[in-house]
């Protein structure tokens, strides 16, 4: 007899979009009723690979094979009415809706085929949150009134709501407290039992661990291990797979000996309930300073925080040793920090205004005589600050959104160099930035320093903040676990304590 | 520039040869250009029409101050309105702004202080009125259609309350001799001066300051403003108070028009300012906008009512017309962005 064919498989899945290969000739097979965990880093191409399998994405090349029959998942709902379910890291439901409005979304039970049948709707959800362990949840209250958790369940239950063979959970414990994560682990454990095939996705190596039965490891848009025995691998073995690079980043050398001078940033205790612990940190002049984590563990927000972006539930922050005014963004711009965001069109840049005016813009009151602008002043002192960081093209009149990311980006650093900023804080500083701008931008970086800036760096790639920080911190659900000086950490030590937290 | 925000295309300019420098500068001037011309098109359009139609009524002196005399008031009324749509705001209060200046300022007890006093009460209603919105939608986190739809609601309230429904005349003379024709400064009536001047200093404003420059970027990315170390919550505020002001102005100008102050004046105003600023090519979504355009809107606006009025044609068809012409202009726009 042979052995069963596989539920789902996808091979050679390939998928491009302008300027990136997300996936490239990915093979992905799945069995009824395993646990089967997809494992990369942060652009290894697990979204997107989900988001193919959800009808979301069209792939540009390859086969889905689907119960032994090549299928074509033209939309959501075709990948829906085959049995498959996505269950996404930012839910999808309407918070302005019940419980049982959401779970029925789409496919309402109803009478003369328009009439919703109500009652119906709401007794087939009470049966599907009792079969998750969740009675507790009232199919008639508004969902935007119901925990993070509880709202997980109400995903879950919609997925179930269809005549599912094969989930997908995107981070499902990345919201959840510990016991609701054994509840989850519980519901996993059903449904397998019954036959469904659940294809889970966390950073969490030791998730993976407990429940998962097979590994597929991605990096950089390939399956680089396919079907690896979940709780027997080891896991250097995994790491080593996930971190294994092609492209190799070029660095600029780090200057000779320790930075010395007095700190001109001071991060005491700083923290925020529910984001991250207490902090402690000290920038000097000169000095690049790394924060490693993964997305979640707090990066943004500590950046966000120290920038007054955010209001801090605790701890202060000193520039020379004089407290900043905390939650106030105009204070920190004013005793001399900067920050480039991680979302730079969505929090930087004036898309419709040219680069002139968007490196200007901090500066503005420099260029004012009683609120008139000196329009060529501006201009040259734009043209300066973008020369010497030698932004493309040469011309800061045309408009920022016809720049290429790694010179949007530099456009960002303009305006902080032309404020005369001595903290740089920067917020995954190369991404949207193609591999080739990259070495570039980490020159760029490198030299402010030198200058005698203060950089504080935020960045998801860990070679990236190991080749370029001169001391790393490293983030784990909102606590340092780790400091050390960059020399002393390999990308395998950071990635277990970004995992593991064992220090 | 009439383009949205494009989705990103990392290789496009980042070889771009220096040679073509100066060309994309020159796009954009000649877009802004193409915009202005296109208006002024529909301008010399409606005065043609205007010309063949009636010759002899249309394009007499009288006329042609009475059309600049009407636009006037709502002009200045656009212009601070322009300012708040830039921003990415909206004030729906200021036709109800202008119906409170305008009898506040025409209470007995207020032409007892003769000239000063009506043109003073009239500037500070619309500015109180305005600093009302300001700190409402700045500092109370207020939407700005929630905000300056309740105080169009209160402000035509207190109009109300104030007459009683009954005009009030003015007896002023200053006042009154100011839209007299022996007041006109070289044919040109002091209304439509007042209106030129708001029109240069809002324009210098918005083009030339660093008011102007943070509007634009309040309007164009409110936290990328914040984050660049903008004041967007005062700036803000100012804005609401810009617009008051200007309301203030108008209902001044409305006094001397009518002789009279009454709780139905400025109906609809919210309507023509945003609709003039739209079609002049502000963005209703904020980040880019025109004083040039807006004018011009006006006018068409204006002109259109004219040779409506001269034709007999009722009040019903204009109102059709102006939507067409709204419909038509928003849809031209977009014609633009795309094959650019």
């Amino acid at each position: 007899m042979a052995p069963e064919p596989p539920l789902l498989t996808m091979s050679g899945i390939t998928k491009s979009f302008p300027g990136v290969r997300a996936l490239d000739g990915v093979d992905l097979d799945v069995l009824a009723g395993e646990v089967h965990c997809l494992l990369g880093q942060n652009g290894a191409g697990k979204s997107t690979l989900i988001k193919v399998l959800a009808g979301a994405h069209q792939p540009d090349d390859g086969t889905i094979g689907w119960r032994g029959e090549t299928v074509t998942l033209r939309s959501p709902i075709a990948a829906m009415r085959l049995g498959i379910a996505t269950i996404y890291q930012e839910l999808d439901l309407v918070e302005g809706l019940s419980v049982a409005e959401n779970v029925h979304l789409g496919h309402e039970p109803t009478a003369a085929g328009f009439v919703v049948r109500g009652k119906a709707a709401r007794a087939s959800t009470a049966a599907l949150l009792k079969r998750l362990g969740h009675p507790e949840i009232d199919p008639a209250r508004l969902v935007g009134e119901l925990s993070a958790a509880q709202q997980q369940i109400v995903s879950m239950a919609r997925a179930l709501s269809h005549d599912v063979r094969l989930i997908v959970m995107d981070e499902p414990s990345a919201a959840l407290d510990p016991d609701e994560v054994d509840n989850l682990f519980r519901i996993v454990g059903d449904l397998t039992a019954d036959g469904v095939a659940v294809v889970y996705i966390s950073h969490r190596l030791e998730e993976i661990r407990r429940i998962g039965d097979r590994v597929t490891v991605l990096k950089d848009g390939r399956a680089v291990a396919g079907g690896l025995p979940a709780k027997t691998t080891p896991t250097r073995d995994v790491v080593a797979l996930m971190t294994g690079r092609n492209v190799e980043y070029v660095f600029p050398d780090r200057p000779v000996g320790p930075p010395s001078g007095e700190p001109v940033l001071k991060v005491q205790g700083l923290a925020r309930d529910g984001e991250f612990a207490p902090l402690d940190l000290e920038l000097r002049p000169g000095e690049i300073v790394g924060l490693a984590g993964l997305v979640g563990s707090g990066r943004s927000e500590v950046l966000e925080t120290i920038y007054g972006a955010r209001k801090p539930t605790a701890g202060q922050v000193l520039v020379d040793g004089q407290p900043l005014k905390s939650g106030s963004v105009r204070a920190a711009v004013r005793a001399g920090l900067g920050l480039a965001p991680e979302e730079r069109k969505a929090q930087a840049l004036l898309m419709l205004e040219s680069v002139t005016r968007n490196v200007s813009v901090s500066s503005m009151s420099r260029f004012s005589r009683g609120g008139w602008l000196d329009r060529r002043a501006e201009s040259g002192a734009a043209r300066a600050a973008t020369r010497e960081l030698s932004l493309r093209p040469d011309n800061p009149d045309v408009p920022v959104r016809t720049l290429s990311g790694g010179n949007q980006q530099k456009a960002v650093l303009a305006r902080w160099l032309l404020r005369g900023c001595r903290v740089l804080l920067l917020d995954e500083p190369t991404r949207g930035v193609d591999v080739g701008a990259r070495a570039e931008l980490y020159a760029v970086i490198r030299r402010l320093a030198d200058e005698g800036l203060a950089v504080l760096l935020v960045s998801s790639e860990v070679p990236e903040v190991l080749g370029l920080a001169d001391r790393v911190l490293v983030l784990r659900e909102g606590r340092v676990v780790h400091t050390a000086p960059a020399r002393e950490l390999d990308e395998h030590r950071v990635l277990d304590l970004v995992m593991e937290g064992t220090s | 520039m009439t383009q949205p925000a494009s989705p990103p295309r990392p290789d496009e300019t980042r070889k771009e040869p220096p040679a073509d420098r100066t060309a994309s500068w020159r796009t954009l001037t000649a877009r802004a250009d193409v915009r202005t011309l296109s208006l002024l098109g529909v301008l010399a359009v409606l005065i043609l029409i205007g010309g063949i139609t009636k010759p002899d009524e249309f394009l007499d002196t009288r006329n042609l101050q009475l059309v600049l005399t009407q636009a006037s008031v709502i002009g200045v009324v656009t212009v601070g309105m322009t300012f708040v749509i830039t921003s990415g705001g909206i004030d729906l209060s200021v036709g109800a702004i202008v119906a409170l200046a305008s009898v506040w300022a025409t209470t007995v007890a207020t032409q007892e202080y003769g000239f000063a006093g009506i043109l003073f009460t009239a500037v500070i209603v619309g500015v109180g009125c305005g600093l009302v919105n300001g700190l409402l939608i700045a500092y109370g986190a207020m939407v700005p259609f929630i905000a300056t739809l309740a105080m169009l609601a209160s402000a035509r309230g207190l109009a109300l309350q104030i007459t009683d429904g009954q005009t009030q005349i003015v007896t002023v003379e200053g006042v009154l001799d100011l839209g007299e024709r022996d007041s006109y400064i070289l044919g040109v009536p002091p209304l439509v001066l007042v209106f030129a001047v708001v029109t240069v200093i809002g324009w210098l404003v918005l083009n030339r300051t660093t008011f102007g420059r943070r509007t634009v970027a309040v309007g164009g990315n409110a936290e990328a403003a914040r984050l660049a170390g903008i004041d967007v919550r005062r700036q803000r505020l100012y804005l609401y108070l810009l617009s008051g002001l200007c309301c203030g102005i108008a209902a001044f100008l409305l006094i001397i028009l009518s002789g009279s102050g009454q709780n139905t004046n400025g109906n609809l105003y919210e309507l023509d300012a945003i609709a003039a600023a739209i079609i002049g090519g502000t963005l209703l979504s904020g980040g880019r906008g025109t004083i040039t355009g807006s004018v011009l809107g006006v006018l068409i606006f204006t002109t259109i009512t004219n040779i409506f009025a001269l034709n007999n044609l009722q009040s019903d068809v204009q109102q059709i017309a102006k939507g067409a012409i709204i419909v038509a202009a928003v849809l031209v726009q977009r014609r633009t962005a795309h094959t650019t």
